[in-house]
């Protein structure tokens, strides 16, 4: 017997196969076996179970591909097992990991570990990027072709920027061959110099080092360039200024292969909205003024940003509690990313429903080459997450994270996940 | 004793206060000047943390409440369990429980004492935090002026040099702008970013144009580590262009003073004649910071007792 189940009465947004209508959706053994109005009141289907999606939103799974899960090496933190759980809280279903583990995942046998861990404790799934370089330390590159025979999905050195452009060409060079997607974090180290904040008005009145728009952007500028050079793919992570959303438009009007994320605390947020020195405000790249949170409102309309993406970054207490200058940089995002972008781009008509779906689910699935991700195409992946657009809910700890590290935390939104589904299977219920 | 707008039992800073309550510190602090207490801080304990070297504050701080009668801890973080990975926190905690009513603090981190301060029974007060405030500066600062003039309305005081690294500058505009002062940023650009304009100082890199007819002028140390960073190619680079020479310092009004927190990099960011001339009041600053620390211990320790 096929393992059955009907999704049923919602409205189905699927950008990808074009459809935003109500539908029933078949699920069978872990795929989707059909998608009509009517489904489950056919004779065909009685006894099969049925989630009633009446009233809401059906989407395919979200797509997260900026995460960061601490397992291995600060498990305190987080693991791939309470990453997954957050994320399946947030309707995600598939989340990129990054690198940035102790040890890195610089090597074919880190990478066969996590993807045994991932297997055995996530409840979604959870794919692995590889570094770009040994250790991180931008120094000389990981073994690319090895990596992706282990299964890295992409290539990146985040947490730490690639700062040596000529490094970063042949890494473009090598992973245009392999069909490896290079995710860069643009951040010039001498012009950021350790900073904890964003450099303006609120930086100064503190007393705190702030680190200019300039530092992000000419990195931004640097990296069109090399993949104008090269013809590879680049894509740029957590874009957080105005500067850069305008480089990356007019790079994509000139054809170059280039695609942004943002994370919703850049477009939710600004510098000036930190209460004093809370470090739960604190992450890098940091908030940033309004006009560049505008300039990202305008880039994810017009398609310029690709994707959303959380960067979502555990930390412990002890550790935010040394205050804005000391502690870690990072928050988490899982669990309020989509009712972040129903609240602050849906609801305020920023994205229509389709363009949020694309901007969460197609368009990452997309970038990461997951032809099963993303859509609820029949033969697609059963990954899918029932949306209440409308329930105003409040984040608070505890959270399915194992960290608390949230600004959003007290704020009031509007939309989240009902039900999350992966491989046909509930792996999240209200 | 302490005047009764003051209800706090911490002072963290001159930019939450009110202009009555800033008045009301300095003319306790006057009082002081006329009348010495003895035992207003009588069976109180003062703990000094200081994990930057002080000289003037710290010693200033401690003559201040053994005037007020109180006992004193002294307390270095070396050799303590900060350097031992305890939390500030947990240190605080414990120095509490022992009995201490009244924290020192001098930290290199900016606003480092705005989440302990709450979680504390004992007062807190702010002797220099990174680059944010160092309120009792300030204080004295004010203090010494107003000595001279009476009130701040419609004075300019120029405030020379490295601005963007200074918690003195930061305390002293606040306060300055509250009590109805003009206040002049003036540096180069590297180290007097043009953003101050949003805190309301007047942003000059000319430093003719910024002294002339002032009332004032605070000279702030060159540290040697703005040079090492490159803010500055070097100390006599800047020097040349910064330096408060006899000629600059008589741009000013006839009557104007020369201020400087120390230590002084004499032939750097100020000239030997000016620092020991008729405008300077210098050492008149630091008479006045007993005092002005004085009347914080004493405040605080009302604050504290209302709470």
């Amino acid at each position: 017997m096929p393992e059955q189940l009907i999704v049923a009465g919602g409205l189905l947004i699927d950008p990808a196969s074009g459809i935003e209508s109500i539908r029933d959706i078949l699920l069978e053994d872990g795929r989707v076996a059909a998608v009509a109005a009517g489904l489950a009141r056919k004779p065909a289907f009685k006894g099969v179970p049925v989630i009633d999606a009446k009233g809401k939103w059906v989407l395919p799974g979200l797509v997260d591909m900026h995460v960061h899960l601490r397992e291995p090496g600060r498990e305190g933190d987080e693991t791939i097992e309470t990453g997954a759980k957050a994320a399946a809280r947030g309707g995600v279903t598939t989340v990129l990991a990054m690198a940035n583990t102790e040890p890195v995942t610089d090597s074919p046998a880190q990478l066969a570990f996590l993807r045994a861990k991932a297997k055995s404790d996530a409840a979604i799934t959870v794919l692995f990027a590889g570094a770009v370089t040994l250790g991180l330390k931008g120094e000389k590159l990981t073994e690319f072709a090895k990596l992706k025979a282990a299964g890295a999905a992409a290539l990146s050195d985040d947490g730490r920027p690639v700062m040596n452009a000529g490094l970063l060409r042949r890494a473009l060079e090598y992973a245009k061959d392999l069909g490896l997607l290079v995710i860069d974090h643009c951040e010039d180290l001498n012009l950021s110099n350790g900073a904890c904040v964003h450099e303006g008005p609120a930086a100064l009145r503190k007393g705190l080092k702030g680190t200019p728009w300039a530092a992000e952007t000419v990195q931004v500028m640097r990296d069109i360039a090399l993949a104008e050079l090269t013809g590879a793919r680049l894509h740029i992570a957590h874009v957080s200024v105005a500067s850069s959303v305008a480089a990356i438009r007019t790079a994509k009007k000139n054809g170059i292969r280039i695609s942004a994320e943002a994370a919703p605390h850049h477009f939710a947020l600004q510098a000036k909205d930190i209460p004093g020195y809370d470090a739960n405000w604190k992450m890098n790249p940091p908030l940033r003024a309004d006009k560049d949170r505008q300039a990202l409102l305008a880039g994810l309309a017009d398609g310029t940003i690709d994707a959303i993406a959380t960067d979502h970054a555990p930390h412990g207490c002890a550790a935010k509690s040394l205050g804005m200058d000391a502690a870690p940089f990072g928050v988490i995002g899982l669990e309020t990313s989509l009712a972040l972008a129903l609240t602050d781009l849906f609801h305020k008509k920023i994205l229509t429903r389709r363009k949020l779906v694309d901007r969460m689910s197609a368009g990452p699935a997309r970038l990461l080459g997951l032809k099963q991700k993303g859509t609820l195409a029949p033969g697609a992946d059963a990954d899918l997450v029932v949306v209440d657009p409308d329930a105003v809910w409040t984040p608070e700890p505890p959270y399915f994270s194992k960290s608390r590290n949230t600004p959003f935390t007290g704020r009031k939104l509007k939309g989240r996940a009902l039900t999350t589904l992966s491989a046909g299977r509930v792996v999240h219920a209200l | 004793m302490a005047p009764r707008e003051w209800e706090r039992k911490d002072l963290l800073g001159l930019e939450g206060l009110s202009a009555s309550e800033i008045e009301s510190l300095l003319d306790l602090a006057a009082s002081f000047k006329v009348a010495p207490p003895t035992d207003l801080l009588k069976g109180r304990t003062v703990a000094f943390i200081f994990t930057e070297p002080s000289t003037r504050t710290r010693s200033s701080f401690e003559m201040a409440a053994k005037r007020l009668g109180a006992d004193v801890l002294s307390f270095s973080p070396v050799g303590s369990s900060l350097s031992k990975g305890e939390t500030l926190l947990d240190t605080f905690l414990n120095l509490q429980a022992v009995g201490v009513t009244h924290f020192v603090v001098r930290h290199e981190r900016s606003g480092v004492l705005e989440n302990l301060a709450p979680l504390l029974k004992a007062s807190v007060i702010n002797a220099g935090d990174g680059w944010h405030e160092h309120p009792t500066q300030a204080l004295l600062d004010l203090l010494t002026l107003r000595e001279r003039w009476g009130s701040f309305k419609g004075r300019k005081i120029v405030i020379l040099g490295d601005i963007r690294h200074s918690r003195v500058a930061r305390s002293n505009l606040f306060a300055l702008k509250k009590l109805g002062a003009k206040v002049v940023f003036c540096g180069p650009t590297p180290l007097c970013p043009d953003d101050f304009a949003s805190l309301g100082a007047i942003i000059e890199h000319d430093v003719e144009k910024a002294l002339k007819g002032a009332d004032a002028v605070n000279v702030l140390r060159l540290q040697i580590e703005r040079m090492e960073q490159g803010f500055v190619p070097s100390l006599a680079d800047y020097a040349l262009t910064y330096q408060l020479t006899p000629e600059r310092a008589d741009l000013m009004k006839a009557e104007a003073l020369v201020m400087h927190p120390g230590p002084i990099n004499r032939g750097v960011e100020l000239a030997s004649e000016v620092a020991d001339g008729p405008r300077s009041v210098i050492l008149e600053q630091v008479a006045n910071g007993v005092l002005a620390r004085m009347a914080v211990l004493a405040s605080c320790e009302e604050g504290r007792s209302l709470a």
